[in-house]
């Protein structure tokens, strides 16, 4: 079964554990610098939202990249960089209509979420359950579930 | 390991900024933060020395866990000499910019000497300069956040800095990081201010890779981050009322400091409390609180994220306070409510927003307020003196105006900022002012916890709670029930609570962890991460010596025996109401006692043979 990253920015307290665990799972440091997912924090509003690559099925930055060194992982859907292919022209990130993809200075290559191979440290990390690894079909459950409660007259169905 | 190894020296004085390895014998006698920049500080300046003037250094510092995934770990403490106290001061805050700092391959900045000039330090990674701060002199602490994060066109840049009270020498002034976290008590924000140092902005993009056994710390990281979801406070109370849970709690076994703590609860608690931010305003349907929020890495998320009603006079016509901010915690919900005996939650919360803003310490400032209210009530404070300001308990527009004069350093807000026991012995009154060794006390009356009165009389940096927080045991069972009424046991209570808090803050993580953990989860994090080996046992040997150091420079400094004292109105006018009901504080049931357990002579000075035992210098004070 094929998997997805759900995330539920109103679970998010900002606290960055998932782009630890992303930067140590991927290059060996705590380093949110380094992080394929970030957390983004409104001030104003008093939000958090998390956000990272969604493996489009489609994905523009493996269409525009022109020495094919973006590929199809077809047991995760992940979208992988070969790093040792890969030029660091930077065409895919402009393609990239979401801006997941990012090119790394220490690295002369792009970088972006793999879904570390299926078993994403983010999700792991995360203390709130903000961000969790589902049914790429249905990730929409857990909110339908929520409405469904709420249309039976029952409150709790987060 | 763990520690970067790298130390960030800034002579403000001649501009030159020097790069300086660790001293890692003092790494592995004094941990990392708190300990070791006490350490540092010691050794480098004359106790004596005016706190405000460019012999005194200001040390911004990371712990070896500091930056990790550890949770809790984004802590970085300020250490130097207070101008408020005259004490060594070691104040601790969250947010984001300890772990930018230590990302950016530093474990601590030790700034010295005095700028000829207002300058603010710009740390990327290995480069560090200093910048002419004249076009943000003068702001605010949010204006200059906004400034920095435009000039450098980066939203990730963290900013630490100081708001206009400091400038205007409010000595209770703070250093405010990540727009409301902060370094609050004991003035370290005057300090950084006398320097003519605005702010320290930093981008760290190096993080933090040198783990001793990175698998074994992955493991027990997250061995601890389950005992943190299972205990009910770091699991579940804090993430939903903050350190605010505390407020129904404390009020109910009468240790609530109410009206410059004159009783000891407040009929207004319910309406001040973490329930009441839960609770939809009449005007728009909406609860103070928005959301609660976590420090770097931190999976208890104890923050408070909150809203002002649009319709409160506080900000009626303005709209820059009408967005989410820093909402109240405990001790600023009592400091602003309980202790002015204002029940307003809007207020406060307006209260708690400017203290961000203008980076003032809300312990501080509201305790000073209570003491001029008492004053103003009974005669000795007039309204020619406040500039027509009624400064009555109760009063929530006193609240207000009170807290815009001191953040912008304006009329009678000088007298204010200059704290509660300078203020009263001005008009007289010495007597009025809720004070240790000049710092004011938190919201925990020791007449109801007996513990915490040894524990504000011992305190290195004057009044505090956390330097041991013995509620925790008298109060809320961890990691053992004891009596909050009765002083049998309670210096050595004492003692345990504020060795072992002295090498919890040496970490690089928070104290709230504790509610959850004992030394030994802190030891295995500890080493599995650093250099060297680690234990609980060695630990509390680390806290201890700490403690003692820490005390060896204030008494150097100037600070006696008797200065381990509290105000007579908690030893001599019993508890109004609640369970303390016709008790004082027994002080000195307590003292002997502890001092004994020290190993420190009648007079209070650590002995050569208790020097001896924690290895500290042959150096002799007192």
């Amino acid at each position: 079964m094929l998997k997805s990253l759900q995330i539920e920015p109103e679970k998010c307290t900002g606290c960055l554990q998932c782009e630890l665990a992303c930067s140590f799972q991927a290059e060996g440091v705590f380093n949110p610098a380094k992080s394929r997912i970030k957390i983004f924090t409104f001030h104003e509003e008093g939000r958090f939202v998390p956000y990272t690559c969604t493996q489009c099925s489609e994905a523009w930055c493996m269409h525009a990249c022109p020495v094919e060194a973006i590929t199809l992982n077809e047991t995760t859907g992940a979208k992988e960089v070969l790093a040792d292919v890969c030029v660091g022209c930077k065409v895919c990130t402009i393609a990239c209509p979401f801006g997941t993809v990012n090119y790394s200075q220490d690295s002369k290559v792009v970088y972006k979420c793999d879904l570390c191979g299926g078993d994403p440290e983010c999700a792991k990390a995360c203390p709130t359950a903000a961000i969790t690894y589902v049914d790429a079909d249905h990730t929409g459950l857990g909110r339908m579930r929520a409405h469904a409660g709420q249309s039976a007259g029952i409150e709790a169905g987060t | 390991m763990a520690w970067t190894g790298k130390v960030l020296r800034v002579d403000l004085t001649k501009g030159k900024i020097s790069e300086e390895p660790l001293n890692m014998k003092w790494a592995d006698q004094y941990l990392g933060q708190r300990g070791l920049a006490s350490k540092y500080l010691t050794e480098e300046i004359d106790p004596k020395c005016d706190a405000l003037g460019p012999e005194n250094k200001m040390i911004m510092t990371t712990g070896p866990l500091t930056g990790t995934i550890a949770s809790t770990g984004g802590r970085y403490s300020v250490v130097t000499k207070s101008p408020l106290t005259g004490c060594i001061a070691c104040s601790n805050s969250g947010g984001f910019i300890g772990a930018e700092i230590k990302a950016a391959g530093w474990d601590m900045i030790i700034f010295e000497g005095k700028s000829p000039k207002p300058v603010y330090l710009y740390v990327e990674n290995e480069i560090a300069e200093l910048v002419p701060a004249d076009e943000i002199w003068g702001k605010s602490v949010w204006a200059v956040d906004e400034w920095l994060h435009k000039k450098y066109q980066d939203p990730l840049l963290r900013v630490a800095t100081v708001g206009r009270a400091a400038e205007k020498s409010c000595l209770y002034a703070a250093i405010v990081n990540d727009l409301h976290r902060a370094a609050g008590r004991s003035g370290v924000g005057t300090v950084m201010a006398s320097k003519n140092l605005k702010a320290v902005a930093v981008r760290g993009t190096r993080g933090v890779g040198n783990i001793k056994d990175p698998a074994r710390f992955v493991k027990v990281v997250n061995d601890v981050k389950q005992a943190l979801k299972e205990n009910p406070m770091t699991g579940h109370g804090f993430a939903e009322f903050g350190t605010q849970a505390m407020m129904n709690i404390i009020n109910e076994v009468g240790a609530m400091p109410t009206r410059n703590m004159r009783e000891t609860q407040f009929e207004g608690a319910g309406k001040i409390s973490g329930e009441a931010m839960h609770e939809p305003r009449k005007s728009d349907g909406k609860p103070n609180l928005v959301t609660n929020a976590g420090c770097f890495a931190c999976t208890i998320a104890c923050g408070r994220i909150s809203t002002i009603d649009r319709g409160h006079f506080s900000i009626k016509n303005k709209p820059e306070y009408w967005g989410a901010s820093g909402g109240l915690e405990y001790e600023a919900a009592w400091a602003f409510g309980s202790d002015t005996g204002v029940d307003d939650l809007d207020a406060l919360t307006y209260a708690n927003f400017i203290c961000n803003e203008d980076g003032l310490d809300p312990i501080s400032f509201g305790s000073t307020l209570a003491a001029a209210m008492e004053m103003y009530e009974a005669g000795y404070i007039t309204d020619k003196d406040t500039g027509g300001v009624a400064l009555k308990f109760g009063s929530a527009d006193a609240l207000c105006t009170a807290v815009d004069l001191t953040a912008q350093g304006e009329g009678f807000g000088l007298e204010l900022g200059m704290g509660s026991k300078r203020l009263c012995e001005k008009y007289g009154h010495p007597e009025l002012s809720m004070t240790v060794k000049s710092q004011e006390f938190p919201a925990y009356d020791p007449r109801g916890i007996q513990g915490m009165g040894l524990a504000y009389a011992t305190s290195n940096r004057g009044a505090c709670h956390l330097r041991a927080y013995t509620v925790a045991s008298e109060v809320a069972g961890v990691p053992f029930k004891t009596d909050p009424l009765v002083t049998e046991g309670k210096a050595e209570l004492v003692k345990a609570f504020q060795d072992s808090t002295a090498a919890v803050d040496s970490t690089g993580l928070c104290v709230f962890s504790t509610f959850a953990l004992t030394l030994d989860d802190y030891a295995a994090q500890i080493d599995a991460a650093c250099a060297g080996d680690w234990n609980a046992q060695k630990l509390e040997e680390v806290g201890e010596r700490i403690w003692n150091m820490e005390r060896d420079f204030n008494m150097a400094a100037g600070i006696k025996g008797e200065d381990d004292n509290l105000p007579e109105r908690f030893l001599k006018e019993p508890a109004n109401s609640g369970p303390a009901k016709g008790m004082t504080n027994h002080l000195a049931e307590m003292l002997p006692e502890y001092y004994d357990l020290r190993g420190w002579d009648k007079k209070g000075v650590p002995t050569q043979k208790t020097r001896k035992r924690l290895g500290l210098s042959g150096r002799m004070y007192g």
